[in-house]
Order: structure tokens, then sequence, then C-alpha cells
């Protein structure tokens, strides 16, 4: 397989923020149902080490393309941008008085009266505050200048860590459920 | 009747069905299936009975498995050994062995070994004990030498486990087409039987492992969600809990009771248990010598004993799941697999859980390998246009040691498999030439509270100054869940070797000599066989490229074409006339290298086609 093809050419989609999860599943599941090792465990060694490398390509490419996240760094790396560097991180300090705040809203909720409504209203703003990032970032990535993918790798920083808040309300949750 | 007619010279390859089997490898018990004539079939021994209780005996007179060995157990308890799947891929501090009536000693490495009268054996030889019996079972109803087998695991296994199954099946001489878990092998039975669509969940609570998983089925594919469960979770434990109940009951000095002593007691807390099924109350006989009097166990009373383990599994199906993202009413059918959902109170709790009632149509002692059956007729290739798919995930999360004894995560738990991820290292001193990197897997956030499975040791890297070397790492799991790892040096393109130190495994030496010793002959024999090994894959090559041939010849210019023929009669020749293994081997190497590019055009012709009809324009 040609590995240069990106994960959008090789699910024949357009390169674009909006991905029909549906099509997607549907072309998976094709690609799959030729390429995965199953497909070729009674064949030659050397054919199944490229089933493998072809199959875990095509996984990476749809744990890619369906979650926003990883959708949106990948639309960067596209654009040329390094969105992986250990030194990529927002300096913009609202965002950053923001984070904090919600950060002890939810260490409190462990002894309010209704952890559950606690968490809840930290879970509806942060998704509010997250799905206003997305917007951002999709009219930014398609402006597509430099100044504009700037500013859209700045939403996707804020959005890594929203899902990260947004991951430890979950957690938080679960354990009070337990 | 329908009769083929071909043109002269045209004539299709006779149809020669492969021999291949499931072979469900339990704590308690094994089974071995195939499909014959397109029915999925257990197979029985002379006296009709298809479970091999997963027993060893190591006897005066040789090695039993099975129900001879069983038949012993009270009288030779030491050497015979049940259970052993509990030790697969463990180190000796893992394992609770008071209750155990057979003599552990660790290795050099930490393992455990059974001290027998036939010497130290480690579990992984014991399990291939069990693997060789299948197979001489499986040889013999099918009339010949296996082309391929299937075998389950616990979806719940980690990395040391699959291995240790692994090397298990490689002791016991077995061409193992992919390590399947549990619960994916039942709903496999279930839904080819049902023609089921939609959400499913697998409740698969055995001797001594519970998964449950949870699977969306449609068309054809088997995709799961999420799975999770407690790899030390059974029905073993079920016993146990009786058994401690009729100690307190009958007054019994705990700390004094023998190996010998529990076995007994964790007999009749099996039977009661089983009795309970059919029965409201059930008496326990005086297990051991000095006791006077019989117990009375009532229904309710094991339910209350059972309730803990119970609510165990509960907990882990809510946390299942969350990780799927579904709610336990999205869930249409709940199957019931292992022969612990026969007791009767999980059945209720289960229902419960799910509000519905889960099935139990199929054999829950069976339906595990019947599905590990169909899949192996699939995979060996005898059924070529079989739409079934199946995607699976690896339970537990990866992760590498980082500064301060943390856990840096690689590949999530519920990643579908096969999956990989590199990460990129750096040096930290001038001219450092070598790194170790140490692999873990679990979701705690601390290395001690994961388990090790294994220290990756990078050699030969260019000695540069500090921070100057990129090595990136590369960590695959593969479609049977088990986890290699390569490096490379980027600056240089220098592919730096990796030595794996496995945390709770057997290294390749260590198997090795398992395998001469269990030739016991000269060297002639391991030679022989592996030229046998060279020759089989031999004609698997030549076999695979015959029918890629076939299929896809026009993917080829002329010359490529007679090339490749050529290679492929030099093969065939050599593998007629060489006793030289190694020789084999090389040309076998050279052939599938020099056939590669074939393979990735064909590879991409199915891409195309996958495809094809769908492209961008669509839209």
């Amino acid at each position: 397989m040609d590995f240069r093809q990106n994960y959008f050419e090789l699910f024949g989609l357009p390169v674009s923020f909006a991905v029909e999860q549906v099509v997607l599943q549907q072309r998976y599941q094709e690609l799959q149902k030729s390429l995965h090792p199953d497909r070729h465990a009674a064949a030659s060694s050397q054919q199944q080490r490229m089933a493998l490398q072809y199959a875990t390509y095509v996984n990476e490419g749809l744990a890619t393309l369906k979650s926003p996240l990883k959708r949106a760094g990948y639309l960067l790396q596209l654009a040329g941008l390094d969105v992986r560097s250990e030194a990529n991180t927002t300096k913009d300090v609202n965002f950053l008085m923001q984070q904090m705040e919600w950060r002890e809203a939810l260490q409190e909720a462990n002894a309010a009266t209704d952890p559950f409504a606690v968490l809840n209203s930290v879970r509806d703003e942060v998704g509010q505050a997250r799905d206003g990032l997305y917007q951002r970032f999709v009219s930014a990535w398609q402006q597509g200048d430099a100044d504009s993918l700037a500013q859209a790798h700045e939403c996707h920083r804020q959005l890594q860590f929203m899902h990260k808040l947004l991951d430890e309300v979950d957690a938080m949750e679960e354990r009070l459920d337990d | 009747m329908l009769l083929q007619i071909s043109e002269p010279g045209q004539s299709p390859q006779p149809h020669q069905s492969k021999r291949a089997v499931g072979i469900d490898l339990g704590t308690t018990n094994s089974l071995v299936a195939t499909v014959r004539s397109g029915e999925r079939v257990t197979l029985a021994d002379e006296q009709g009975r298809d479970i091999v209780p997963s027993i060893v005996r190591y006897a005066e007179t040789g090695i039993e498995v099975g129900e001879v060995a069983r038949a012993a157990m009270a009288i030779d308890s030491e050497n015979t050994l049940s259970s052993i799947k509990r030790l697969m891929g463990r180190g000796i501090a893992d394992v609770d062995s008071s209750t155990l009536a057979y003599q552990l000693e660790a290795s050099d490495s930490g393992m455990p070994y059974v001290r027998t009268r036939a010497g130290l054996v480690s579990p992984v030889q014991v399990s291939a004990e069990i693997l060789k019996t299948l197979a001489m079972r499986a040889r013999a109803s099918l009339g010949g030498e296996l082309d391929g087998v299937v075998i389950t695991v616990p979806a719940y296994f980690d990395d040391a486990q699959r291995q240790a199954t692994k090397d298990a099946a490689r002791l016991a001489g077995l061409q193992v087409l992919r390590l399947l878990n549990e619960p994916t092998a039942a709903a496999v039975a279930y839904g080819l039987d049902e023609q089921a669509e939609g959400i499913i969940a697998v409740y698969d609570l055995g001797g001594g492992t519970f998964d449950i998983s949870i699977l969306r089925l449609h068309k054809g594919v088997f995709e799961v969600m999420a799975t999770g469960g407690d790899s030390a979770l059974g029905g073993d434990d079920f016993d146990m809990a009786i058994a401690r109940w009729a100690v307190t009951q009958w007054q019994l000095p705990e700390a004094e009771l023998s190996g010998r002593d529990w076995r007994l007691l964790l007999q009749s807390a099996c039977a009661a248990k089983e009795q309970l099924a059919q029965h409201e109350d059930v008496q326990l006989q005086p297990a051991l010598p000095g006791i006077e009097s019989t117990l009375v166990l009532t229904r309710q009373q094991m339910s209350h004993l059972l309730d803990g383990l119970v609510q165990r599994t509960l907990r882990a199906c809510r946390k299942v799941l969350r990780d799927a993202g579904i709610s336990a009413q999205e869930v249409k059918d709940v199957v019931m697999v292992g022969g612990s959902t026969r007791t009767l109170y999980v059945r209720e709790q289960v229902a419960a859980f799910f509000d519905r009632q889960p099935l139990t149509s199929i054999d829950p002692d069976k339906v595990v390998a019947l599905g590990a059956a169909a899949q192996a007729d699939i995979l060996v290739g005898n059924k070529r246009d079989a739409d079934m798919l199946l995607l699976d995930v690896i339970p537990l999360s990866l992760g590498l040691e980082t500064m301060g004894g943390l856990v840096e995560r690689v590949i999530d738990r519920n990643t579908v498999i096969p999956a990989a991820r590199a990460q990129e290292f750096t040096t930290f001193r001038d001219g450092q030439t070598a790194m170790m990197i140490h692999v873990v897997q679990g979701e705690r956030e601390l290395v001690s509270d994961c388990r090790s499975l294994a220290r990756f040791e990078l050699r030969g890297i260019p000695p540069l100054a500090a921070g100057a070397a990129r090595i990136r790492v590369t960590f695959q799991v593969d479609a049977d869940g088990l986890l290699s790892v390569a490096a490379e040096e980027l600056s240089t393109g220098v592919s730096s070797s990796v030595v794996v130190k496995p945390s709770y495994g057997l290294s390749e030496d260590e198997i090795g000599s398992m395998l001469k010793a269990s030739y016991q002959f000269a060297e002639v024999d391991m030679a022989a066989r592996a030229l046998r090994e060279q020759q089989v894959e031999a004609d698997r090559l030549l076999e695979a490229l015959d029918s890629a041939l076939e299929a896809d010849q026009t993917l080829l210019s002329a010359a490529e074409l007679q090339a490749m023929r050529e290679d492929m009669a030099q093969l065939l020749t050599l593998r007629q006339q060489t006793q030289d293994h190694t020789a084999l081997s090389a040309a076998i190497e050279a052939l599938s290298q020099s056939t590669d590019y074939f393979a990735a055009r064909r590879m991409d012709r199915s891409i195309h086609d996958a495809l094809a009809g769908h492209r961008v324009d669509e839209f």
C-alpha cells in the first residue's frame, strides 16, 4: 500500500473536518474485509506481515478520523504543522485561569452534598466551551493562510486541555458510582 | 448430485478441505471442536466424552491427562496438577499457593515451577500436555496431521499470559492460526447460529477467569466494542468460598489443613454447588476423617456466600458498558458462557443487571470451542468466500516506565488490534550506545501497580552527543494481542537491536531446551523436525504464490512472471532434494523477499477493489 496516502484518501473521503461517521465505518469494514490478518492467516509469512502492517494502518486511520480531536490534529499535520512537539502548550492566560477554576470546582465536588450535580454543571460548561473551540478551529482551518492556521493550532492546543478535563470528569463520576 | 465439468487442463484443484480445529484451553476443562461438512461439532473420546478435564498427572509410568489424571487426584495429589492456567504467565509472587495440593518452586527468573516426580515442570509444559492430548484426539478424528489450530484465551489475559499460551502450543508442535478471545469465540458461535444483529454482551465465567465483552454484530462483522473482566476470578473461587464456610461450620483448624485436605474439601464444595442448580438444599457429607456431622447448605445460604464474588463481576460489567459508551438497555442479548454460569444465583443477578433473561441456548461448556472451530475453518482457508470478520481489541493499556516510576500510556485499552504506536526517545549522555525500555500493562498511574511485561534493551545506538540521537521505537500489537518492539535511530537510519527480557515468561533458550527435552532423542530428530517445519513453510509459500498468480497474474509483466515462476521452480526442487533445513529456510526467505512487491501490489489492488465505486467525487 502506498503509506503516503493520507487517511482521507485511504477511506475515499474528502479532506474535511466533517466526516460522515456511518460512511467511515462502512469503508473501514470494507477495507478490513480484505486486509485484516485473518484474511491472510493461511498465506505465506511475508503476506501475513504485510497484512499486519496494512490492517494496523487502517485501524490508525479509523481511530484518527473517528475522534474529532485527533482529526483536528491530523488536519493541522497535513497542513504542515507540528502538533506533537512537547513544547506545544498554550500560553493563553485567560484560558489557563478558566481551566484552573474548573479543576477547583471538580476537586470540591467530592465534598459537595450532590457531587453529581457539580460534575454535570462542569461537564456542561466545558462541553459548550469545547464546541465553541471546534467552530473556531474549523473556520480558521478553512481560511488556510498561515495566520489562520496558527489560530487553528491554538484552538487545537486548548481542545486537548478540554478533552483531558472531560475525561477527568468521567473518571470522577466512575469513582463516585462504584 | 452436482457434477463439475471442466475443460481438459483446467480442472480446478481438487477441493481438499484442510484439517483445522478450535481449542478451548480452560482452567477446569478443555475441549476441541471442528467444522465437519459445514457443521460445528466438538470431538469426543471413545467413551463419547467431549470434555477433557484440564488435569495432568506425572505418574510413575508416564504422563496422564484428563479423566485418568482426575481419577488419581486423591491418591497422588502432589503429582496431579489442576487449574494450571492460573499460573500461566505469572510470577511466583502473584500466586496464592496455600491451597494448592502441589509444590511450587521459583525459577531463577521468579517463575513458578511445579515439583513433580518427573522433576520441575513449568506451567507452559503442563499446558502443552493438555494441548497434545486434544491434538491427538483431533488427529484421530480428522484422519491426519492438523493444518492449524485456533486456541482461545480469556479476553482479559495480558501479554505474558497470551505469550505463555502460544509457547505451550509451540511445545505441543501445533501451528497456531490465531489466539482468539473466549467471549469473542462465544459471540461467533452464537451469532452464526442465531443470525443475530445488534449489540450483545457475553458474560463468560469459567473455572478461573471472568470476561465480559460487548460486541456489535452487523452483516458478518463481529466488532468488539469493549472488554473487561478479571483474570483471577471464577468458579474455583466459588468452591473456595463454600469450602471455607464448611471449614468454619465443622470447626476445622484451618492452619493445619494440608493441600490434600483442601482438595477433598473443594471437591465436596464443588459437588454441592453443582447440585444446588437442581435442588433447594444439599447435604455435605464429612469430607475428612474425624468429622462426624453432615452439613446442610441451602440455595439462599450459598447465594449469600457467593454474593461478593458475583458483585465483583457486575462491577466489571458496569465498567465495560461505560467503556463501550452504552447503557445496559441498549444491549439486545446477553450470552452466558462458562460452566460457572450454571449457578442459579449468577443467572439471577445477571438477569437483574441487564434487565433481561440471559441466553443459555448453546451449551455454556462448548460454545467457546465451537466458535473457535468456526474461526479456524475460515483462517485455514476452507471457506474462501466467508464474509465473517472479527475485530477485536486489546484488553489492557500498554505503557512505558518514565521518570519517577510513572507510566506513560502508549496504547490505550480497547484499541482495535492490530495496532501500533511509534515513540521517540533520545540519549541523555554523550556517546550513549544503549538504553533500557520497560514496558508495563495496566490502567494505573504507577509502574509498581501495573504488570511488568518486559524490559527491552536497545543496543547499537551510534555514539553521538547527548540528545542528538533520536531513536524511534515502534510498539506493535498483532491480531493475537501480542506485543513486539522494533527500534531505529533516525539521524543515521541504523536499526538498533532489541533484546527482550520478558518479566514473566520463558526465554527463547528455555523453550528451545524444553523442545529438545520433549524429543528425548538424538540431534537427528531435532534436525528432522526442523527440516519438516521448513518443508511445510516452503509448501505454504509456494501454494500461496500459486493461488496468488492464479488470481492476479495480470499485475505482473511477462518478465516478472517468468522470473517468479523460475524462482518458484527452484525452491520446489530444493524442497524435494535437500536435507539441509538452513539452506531451505534461506531459500524460502529469499523467495519471499523477491516476491514482496507482488504481495504489495495485490494488497493495493484489494484496497482499490474494496472502495471501488465510492471515490471522493461522490460527494
